[in-house]
């Protein structure tokens, strides 16, 4: 697991029924292209974040295949529709197996 | 054991051959990419919108953003990195819009370009050049 990998996510705290609201997402990693070299000429092996998912009560709102051509402390900005209340889950999955994962809920009102 | 001129030149030229195999067969080209996605059908030229900055001063990172409504599925690749692949966006059902946001890398001055799959089946397609001023692929 790469060191000090800490996602954050924008949520509103409610919204009204049906509407669309705007999610944005930050993990901090540093998404290793695999295409630099250290300092004696050694290739830096290749160490991403691959996928990218957001639920909303168990229905997908976006699912993202990321490759190395993403920055580093990947961003993330899309829409979702809140039907009723409930929770976001984000899940980020990382080359060497682990998973990050972060919720948030959402009120109707 | 010794080698003599020829010899040395006919195991070093095998040796370079065989370094530069793993390379070849890893590095899908753009055209590769596409036909994989659209399975080679024809792509229009409205339906998706491709934003991106004329000038990145760092390649590092440069925003992006796609939007194409009624899209399934949004493939982006930047046709000049090592790697074209950049990220497939699919849309799920509680997607209010199908736009996403992020940040990518170029190494250098290119064409990025994002295809869309959209509701009916088709494809569009919409590319953008960027001028990039410092690379983002270290070296």
């Amino acid at each position: 697991m790469a060191d000090g990998v800490k996602p954050r996510v924008k949520v509103p705290k409610s919204a009204s029924a049906g509407e669309a609201i705007t999610l944005k997402t930050l993990i901090s990693h540093p998404m290793e292209s695999g295409q630099r070299k250290d300092g004696d000429g050694n290739v830096i092996p290749r160490s991403i974040i691959n996928r990218f998912t957001c639920e909303f009560n168990g229905e997908s709102v976006i699912d993202v295949t990321m490759e190395p051509a993403i920055s580093t402390n990947p961003y993330f900005e899309f829409e979702a529709t809140v039907p009723e209340a409930g929770e976001f889950k984000f899940t980020w999955y990382d080359d060497d197996g682990s998973v990050y994962e972060e919720t948030k809920a959402i009120a109707i009102g | 054991m010794e080698f003599t001129r020829r010899e040395t030149l006919a195991v070093g030229g095998a040796a370079a051959l065989v370094a530069m195999l793993p390379k070849g067969a890893y590095a899908a080209t753009t055209e590769e990419w596409i036909a994989e996605f659209t399975g080679g059908a024809d792509m229009a030229d409205a339906g998706i919108d491709l934003t991106a900055p004329e000038i990145a001063e760092n390649g590092n990172t440069v925003p992006i953003e796609v939007s194409a409504e009624g899209a399934s599925e949004i493939l982006v690749l930047a046709t000049g990195n090592p790697t074209p692949g950049v990220a497939t966006f699919k849309f799920g059902p509680l997607a209010a819009s199908q736009y996403a946001s992020t940040r990518i890398r170029l190494a250098g001055t290119q064409e990025v370009v994002a295809i869309a799959k959209l509701a009916d089946g088709s494809f569009a397609k919409a590319s953008k050049t960027v001028k990039v001023t410092i690379g983002g692929c270290g070296g």
